[in-house]
């Protein structure tokens, strides 16, 4: 019976947290520490996701640390196109993944600690976690001026934002999820961080952009090993257990029964981009073609990730009337994927007359369309 | 006793049956002139507003970012109804009753109010299901061992198609050990429980089929009588199959699939297949890897068939052609820019190395390598996939001997190249040697190519293929 070996595995798990001492009370003491072993995003989100689902945190709060290799992660609710440029993610091959919880886009890499706090929906307390955070911060290093404002992000100086913030609940318990810089890279973040699409229009949630530093840079001493142990340390403090750091191995299907399935779906098209929340394309580019220069307005509705509605406004006669429709039709429908389309785009070309001069307009005007997406 | 009374010519309303007074009544509200439908005449059902509960921290008011439900929809206890956000946090709510939905009070990013209705939902009273006051209120379950005890005393979760399908089996929910969600009853638990009972295997899949039956019965597998594979005789119980058809609309790449393969069909296919005998191309390559390997490429079997194809063009090039869709002329492509078939998670695509005629092995392989990068990354460019005039499809790396490619349109040849197995063979002094055996299958267009060409070009390539040195005769 999966749920109790489940749940027997969860009383396990706060067993190996559980080093002999004298006058140790068993399960019901207030919390547990626990870090990832990988730097996966999808295994880490995954893990969050698990506990979420099948963790009692009546009775013990749970604190996780995790990093992640080189990745854009969007809030729930928010449009991929809107947020940062996914032509330069793909090309510098850095992943994309968007997390249950609301807020904004996020860039991580081994620089950036992330720190999740677990408890009952009840006991959900953005701002006394933030103030554990910056009470460590503190601890480890006074002369510091960071602070939480009321937007629940932390900064450095006043001005500079080192820590930003999102939650999810679900029906009984909660997470509220931080990330902490401390040696991230800037110059990927603030170039990757920035949406080169135009004429979008949508509901998402937008991002605030921020200036951001490193505490790195304001303490060359700083490393991120330093900052989890200190965030463990208070942690442990305030609710009286050991200082004692549990390394979990997100891939254990044994220790975490049914991980692999929910990692498997945070990496779905369906999940990533399809999730998300309607829009519309209105734009217009121009190409040059044999010393003419042609003016084009595409209108597309996207929804579910999906292209739903199409329009691609041409000069007349500049391509078969037959072939526009053509495009359009089977754009209708596909994803709004520059790989889908490109495919899409060059399959059609089999079936329409061999002529190079008709071969290298359409190759022109599905280079331009998949530069939208 | 239930009551219809037809209001308006759109509303129906429902009028509160004895069942209801066990409910708390200040938990009801009936809602007037709502607009809903009827499926069966015979249930009567009581209309709940199910209100949005607390999110703490003095949070107000949330938008609704999505509905996972729609107004017809069932729900059960605990299923999720939507997800809302409230600066920067993002919560699902989830039902507190079974039944239907009958109204969605807010349309999508709309602000809705915490304490005011979020949804109506029609409870369906004559299954008897006691709706809690507040779910986020009530503790949670214990999860301590005798968690198993506890769901006899507790109710027991399952969703109405579980609980009709456990009385269908006559099976009591209460002995069936649940593990869904807070031990939830669910239709793979009946199923286990069903089979335990009977010892049947209930055959969930059509794999289940191949595999004989796991209670070893007194038949030997060599018994005479039971030549097929032996399916277990059913027992009195019913065998439910729970799956459901899926049917989905055909898009974007698939649609334009159907297109190509379509237009394909219009070409009138000839086949012709043949041996190779790989042994010492094998060898050769052996040799050249770990040279290619030095400067960075991994060099595969394709190069070399490749350029043999080119060095065969060039003797027929005919089958480097294109036929006109009048067909009136045949257009002979001066650019040997030889497909590649690629599997990809997409399905198929065919990009093309270009201008093989002037390519040396190494400059195949060392582009083969970007394509297929490029390729598994998702991200060939339009360049990459237009302009082929020849196609070879590698179908052996996946399995395979002989096949019957389809032509990609507007080519009009295709090959297809099968595993490469070792096989015995008779060499010129009549002896058996291992030899390495590759099968390949050509298609071609009827319409201008004759099956004496097709011949002949693949002896040739078959020669160059066999005899590596050959090729260097030949080679631009």
């Amino acid at each position: 019976m999966v749920l109790q070996s489940l749940l027997k595995n969860c009383l396990q798990l706060s067993c190996i947290l559980r080093t002999p001492k004298a006058g140790f009370r068993s399960t019901m003491s207030g919390g547990l520490i626990i870090q990832s072993t990988s730097n996966d995003v999808y295994q880490n989100l995954a893990v969050e996701d698990w506990i979420l689902d099948h963790m009692n945190l009546e009775n013990r709060q749970v604190l996780f640390l995790w990093r992640n290799s080189p990745a854009v992660v969007i809030g729930r609710h928010q449009n991929p196109w809107q947020e940062f440029n996914l032509r330069l993610l793909r090309q510098k091959n850095i992943k994309l993944a968007r997390r249950r919880s609301g807020g904004g886009t996020v860039y991580h890499d081994l620089g950036n600690i992330n720190l999740t706090f677990f408890t009952t929906r009840k006991k959900y307390e953005r701002m006394e976690n933030l103030k554990l955070v910056v009470k460590a911060l503190k601890a480890l290093r006074p002369q510091l001026d960071v602070h939480v404002t009321d937007r629940y992000d932390i900064l450095l100086d006043r001005q500079y934002k080192i820590s930003g913030t999102a939650a999810k609940l679900g029906r009984t318990t909660a997470y509220h999820h931080c990330t902490l810089l401390c040696n991230a890279d800037k110059f990927v973040l603030s170039s990757v961080l920035k949406s080169p699409y135009k004429g979008l229009k949508s509901n998402a949630t937008p991002s605030v952009p921020a200036s951001v530093k490193n505490l790195f840079e304001e303490d060359p001493s700083l490393t991120c090993e330093m900052l989890l142990d200190a965030i463990a340390e208070e942690y442990a403090t305030q609710h009286q257990i050991d200082h004692h750091i549990t390394l979990i191995n997100p891939a254990d299907e044994t220790l975490l029964p049914g991980i692999n399935n929910k990692t498997k779906e945070l990496q779905t098209w369906e999940w990533v981009y399809g999730k998300t929340p309607k829009f519309s394309v209105s734009t217009c580019f121009n190409m040059v073609y044999k010393d003419s220069f042609l003016d084009v307005k595409v209108d597309m509705d996207v929804k579910h990730g999906r292209i739903e509605v199409c329009n691609i406004d041409l000069p007349e006669q500049w391509l078969p009337p037959a072939l526009c429709s053509e495009l359009v039709k089977s754009l209708t429908g596909s994803k709004f994927c520059p790989n889908e389309t490109t495919t899409l785009a060059t399959t059609l070309l089999r079936v329409c007359p061999q002529d190079n001069e008709l071969h290298s307009r359409w190759n022109l005007l599905c280079e331009n369309m998949i530069m939208l997406m | 006793v239930c009551i219809h009374r037809v209001r308006s010519c759109s509303s129906i309303r429902f009028i509160k049956s004895k069942y209801v007074c066990v409910f708390d009544k200040s938990a009801l509200k009936f809602s007037h002139q709502q607009r809903l439908f009827r499926t069966s005449a015979v249930s009567c059902g009581q209309i709940v507003q199910f209100k949005l509960s607390d999110i703490g921290e003095g949070i107000t008011e949330v938008t609704v970012k999505e509905w996972y439900i729609k107004e017809g929809d069932s729900v059960s206890q605990f299923d999720s109804i939507c997800e809302v956000q409230s600066d920067k946090a993002s919560v699902t709510i989830t039902s507190r009753y079974d039944g239907i939905i009958r109204k969605l009070h807010y349309n999508l990013d709309e602000i809705a109010y915490v304490g005011k209705p979020l949804v109506d939902i029609e409870i369906d009273a004559s299954k008897g299901v006691a709706p809690e006051e507040d779910v986020v209120e009530t503790p949670p379950m214990s999860h301590e061992e005798h968690t198993h005890q506890e769901i006899k005393g507790h109710k027991t979760l399952a969703t109405p198609a579980v609980r009709r399908l456990a009385m269908e089996n006559n099976i009591k929910l209460s002995e069936v050990v649940g593990t869904g969600k807070d031990n939830r009853i669910l239709k793979e638990d009946i199923l286990n429980y069903l089979a335990k009972q009977t010892g049947a295997i209930l055959p969930p899949s059509p794999k289940a089929e191949i595999i004989p039956p796991l209670p070893k019965s007194d038949t030997v597998p060599a018994a005479p009588k039971d030549k097929a594979r032996k399916i277990p005789v059913p027992v009195s119980r019913p065998i439910v199959f729970s799956g459901k058809d899926k049917t989905e609309p055909i898009t974007g790449f698939h649609k334009a699939m159907v297109k190509t393969m379509s237009a394909a069909l219009k070409i009138p296919h000839f086949g012709y297949c043949d041996e190779i005998d790989l042994t010492q191309l094998v060898q050769l390559r052996e040799e050249l890897k770990p040279l290619a390997q030095i400067r960075g490429i991994k060099l595969s079997f394709m190069p070399f068939f490749i350029k043999a194809a080119s060095l065969g063009l060039l003797q027929y090039p005919i089958l480097n052609a294109s036929l006109d869709e009048s067909c009136q002329n045949v257009t002979y492509k001066a650019s040997h820019n030889i497909g590649v078939a690629m599997d990809t998670e997409q399905g198929l695509i065919v990009p093309n190395v270009k201008n093989v005629q002037v390519c040396s092995v190494f400059e195949i392989a060392s582009e083969l390598n970007r394509l297929q990068s490029l390729g598994s990354a998702g991200q060939l460019g339009t360049n990459d996939l237009t302009g082929g005039t020849f196609t070879l499809s590698n179908i052996g790396t996946i399995g395979g001997t002989y096949a019957k490619p389809v032509i990609l349109p507007p080519e009009v040849a295709i090959g297809a190249l099968g595993k490469i197995q070792v096989l015995p063979r008779f060499n010129g002094k009549g002896e058996v040697f291992k030899a390495q055996i590759m099968n390949v299958s050509w298609s071609a267009d009827h319409r201008i190519i004759d099956g004496a060409t097709m011949a002949r070009f693949s002896n040739l390539w078959k020669s160059y293929l066999e005899n590596p040195a050959s090729m260097l005769l030949d080679l631009k």
